[in-house]
C-alpha cells in the first residue's frame, strides 16, 4: 500500500541529490575553502622557488608537478583560486547589481526611458564580451580592479534585459494592479511588491553567469590583462606555462583542468537550480 | 516587409550608437591626444600645431564628431598612435586569418551540433547521459583551454599538427576545433531539445506510422522544426566566437585580429583597439540581423506578428 502524502505547500528549493550534483557541490566546497583559507589545503608558499627541482613531473611530493622555477604547481593552483574566483564573484555581483537596477528602472519607466535603456543594452551587447573588456582595459590599466569593472560592464546587459522582461511581467500581474488600486505610491509598489518577485530568478542566473565570468577573467589574464606574474592567478599561470608545454604538459594542463572542473561544477549546480526553479513556477 | 525594414533600421541605429560610444571613448581616454602622438619624437610648437590641424582638434566638437562619422562611413578608421600608419593598413592584413579561422570553426560547429543532436535525440538514457556530460564539460571549458589541451596532445605529443603560425591548412585545424567544440556542444544541446519536442508532435507519429525509420523522421521532419531556435542562437553566438578567437589565436601564436588587439591594448594604441572592437561589433550586428531575417523567412507565423 502506498501512502500519498500531500505536497508541502511551502516553497521547496531543495535540490534532488543526484551523484553529479553532489560531486559538483563537493567541488565548489573545496574551491570555497581554497578561496577563504588556501593554507588548509596547501600549506606551502606559492611563490617559493626550488632551483633543484624545476619542471618535475607530478609525483607524491608534488601532486601537480613543479613549474619552470621549481614552484609547486598544486600550491599555486590552490592559492590562485582566490584571485580567479574573487574577480569572477566581484564582477558578477557588480553586473547583477548595476544591470538589475537599470533593468528594473527600464521595466517600470514610461516608454521613452525604457526605449533608451533597452537600446543601451543592445549597443553594449553588440560588442563581443572579451573585446569590450579589452577596450575598457586599454582605456584604464591592466590589473585586477579594471578586470572586475571590464567584465562587469560586458555582463551587465544580460542581467539588465532579463530583469526588465521580468519586471514587465510582474507589473502587469493581478496583485500589483490590486495594490495600485489601494493607492500605493510608485516607490512602495516597486520596492515592496515588484522587486521581490523580480529578484527570484537572479541568484540562479548569477550562478551560471559566475562560471562565464570566471572563464572570461582567466581568458583576459591569459592575455596579460589581469594580475601580473608571479601572482598564481589561473589565467596568468596558463599564459606562463604555454611556453613550457613541449617539456612540461602538467604546468598548463593541471591548472587548466582545475579551472574547467570549477566552471563545470558552477554550471551544473546553476542549471539544476534553474530547472528546479522553472519547475516550481510551471 | 515592414518587419524587415524595422529590423534593419534597428541594426543601423545600434551601429550608429556603437560608433558614437567609440568616439566618446576615444575623446574621454586619459591623456592628451597631442601628447600621445608626439610621444618621444621631436616636440616643437610647429609639430603640435600640425597635429592639431591634421586631426581637426581646433574645430568645434560637433564638427569633429560629424567628420569622424563621415570618415568612418568611408572606411577611414583614423591613425594608429604607435605605428603612425592608418588603422586600416594595420588591421587590413590581419582580417583574413581571423575570418578563415572563424569560418572553418563555424563549419566544424555545425557538423558537431548536427551530428551529436541527430544521433542522440530520443535515444537511450546512457548514451544521452554520456553525451550530455561531455557537452557540459566542453561548453564550460574555456576555448583557449581546449586549445592548450589539443596543442599539448596533438602537436607536442603526437606531432600531427604544427605548433604555431599560419603556414598551411593543417595549422588551422586545431584552433578551429578549439573554437568549435564549446559552441558545437551548446548548439547541440539546444538542437536536441528542439528535436525531442518535435518528435512528440503528432506529425512525427504519423511519419513513423507511414513506416519511416526513426532516423528518417528526425532528419526529414523534426530537424526543420528544431532548426528554428538554433538559427537565432547561432546569430548571437557569433559574439562568443569572436571573443574566443582573440584568445585562441594567442594560444596558437597565429596572426590575426587577436594579436593586433592584444598588442594595441599593451601599447595603449586606442584607435587600433577601437577599430578591432568596432569591426567585431559590426560583424556581430550584421550576422545577428541576418539570422533574425532568416527566421522571418523560415517561419511565416512570425512575419504576421512582427508586422502587426
Amino acid at each position: 500500500m502506498t501512502v500519498v502524502l500531500p505536497r508541502p505547500s511551502t516553497v521547496d528549493l531543495r535540490v534532488r541529490a543526484t551523484p553529479g550534483t553532489v560531486a559538483a557541490v563537493l567541488v565548489l566546497g573545496l574551491v570555497a575553502v581554497a578561496v577563504v583559507a588556501p593554507s588548509l589545503i596547501a600549506g606551502d608558499d606559492p611563490l617559493a622557488a626550488d632551483p633543484l627541482h624545476t619542471l618535475d613531473p607530478p609525483d607524491t611530493a608534488h601532486w601537480f608537478g613543479t613549474d619552470q622555477l621549481g614552484r609547486d604547481v598544486f600550491t599555486r593552483v590552490v592559492h590562485g583560486a582566490r584571485y580567479s574566483l574573487s574577480i569572477g564573484v566581484a564582477a558578477t555581483a557588480l553586473s547583477v547589481a548595476v544591470g538589475g537596477l537599470l533593468g528594473l528602472v527600464a521595466g517600470l519607466s514610461p516608454r521613452p526611458v525604457d526605449g533608451l535603456l533597452s537600446r543601451a543594452f543592445d549597443v553594449l551587447s553588440a560588442f563581443p564580451e572579451v573585446l569590450l573588456a579589452l577596450l575598457f582595459i586599454a582605456l584604464t590599466a591592466p590589473g585586477a580592479p579594471s578586470l572586475v569593472l571590464a567584465i562587469a560592464l560586458s555582463f551587465a546587459p544580460r542581467y539588465g534585459r532579463i530583469v526588465r522582461a521580468q519586471t514587465m511581467v510582474v507589473r502587469r500581474s493581478g496583485y500589483v494592479e490590486q495594490a495600485r488600486t489601494f493607492g500605493l505610491s510608485g516607490v512602495r509598489l516597486a520596492g515592496r511588491h515588484i522587486l521581490p518577485n523580480v529578484l527570484g530568478p537572479l541568484p540562479v542566473l548569477a550562478t551560471i553567469g559566475l562560471g562565464s565570468a570566471v572563464v572570461n577573467a582567466a581568458a583576459l589574464s591569459f592575455l596579460g590583462m589581469g594580475p601580473q606574474p608571479p601572482s598564481p592567478e589561473w589565467g596568468a599561470m596558463l599564459s606562463e606555462s604555454r611556453n613550457y608545454l613541449r617539456v612540461a604538459w602538467w604546468t598548463a594542463v593541471l591548472p587548466g583542468a582545475t579551472l574547467t572542473v570549477t566552471v563545470v561544477a558552477l554550471t551544473a549546480v546553476g542549471r539544476r537550480l534553474q530547472r528546479r526553479f522553472e519547475g516550481r513556477r510551471a | 516587409m515592414t518587419a524587415v525594414l524595422k529590423r534593419l533600421g534597428g541594426s543601423v541605429l545600434v551601429l550608429w550608437a556603437a560608433a558614437t560610444a567609440a568616439y566618446l571613448a576615444l575623446r574621454l581616454s586619459p591623456g592628451d591626444t597631442v601628447d600621445t602622438l608626439v610621444g618621444d619624437g621631436p616636440d616643437t610648437p610647429q609639430i603640435r600645431a600640425a597635429i592639431i590641424a591634421d586631426l581637426g582638434l581646433d574645430k568645434p566638437a560637433v564638427v569633429q564628431y560629424l567628420t569622424y562619422l563621415w570618415r568612418l562611413l568611408h572606411g577611414d578608421l583614423g591613425r594608429s598612435y604607435v605605428l603612425q600608419r592608418p588603422v586600416v593598413d594595420v588591421i587590413g592584413g590581419q582580417v583574413w586569418p581571423t575570418v578563415k579561422l572563424t569560418l572553418l570553426a563555424s563549419a566544424f560547429c555545425v557538423v558537431i551540433a548536427l551530428g551529436l543532436a541527430v544521433l542522440t535525440a530520443g535515444r537511450g538514457r546512457w548514451l544521452r547521459g554520456f553525451v550530455s556530460g561531455v557537452e557540459l564539460t566542453v561548453v564550460s571549458a574555456p576555448a583557449f583551454l581546449i586549445g592548450i589541451l589539443l596543442l599539448s596532445l596533438f602537436s607536442f605529443r603526437l606531432g600531427w599538427f604544427p605548433v604555431s603560425g599560419d603556414r598551411d591548412a593543417a595549422a588551422l585545424v586545431l584552433p578551429a576545433l578549439s573554437l568549435a567544440l564549446p559552441l558545437g556542444g551548446l548548439l547541440s544541446q539546444v538542437l536536441r531539445e528542439g528535436l525531442e519536442r518535435a518528435l512528440e508532435e503528432p506529425f512525427a507519429l504519423t511519419a513513423r506510422a507511414r513506416g519511416l525509420t526513426s532516423y528518417a523522421v528526425v532528419a526529414r521532419h523534426a530537424l526543420r522544426h528544431a532548426l528554428l531556435p538554433t538559427v537565432t542562437l547561432a546569430g548571437t553566438l557569433i559574439g562568443f566566437m569572436l571573443s574566443a578567437a582573440v584568445v585562441v589565436e594567442r594560444v596558437f601564436g597565429r596572426p590575426g585580429l587577436g594579436e593586433v588587439a592584444t598588442e594595441a591594448v599593451g601599447n595603449k594604441d586606442i584607435p587600433v583597439v577601437l577599430a578591432v572592437v568596432m569591426l567585431a561589433a559590426a560583424v556581430y550586428v550584421a550576422l545577428s540581423t541576418l539570422a533574425d531575417l532568416a527566421y522571418l523567412l523560415i517561419d511565416p507565423r512570425l512575419r504576421k506578428e512582427a508586422a502587426a
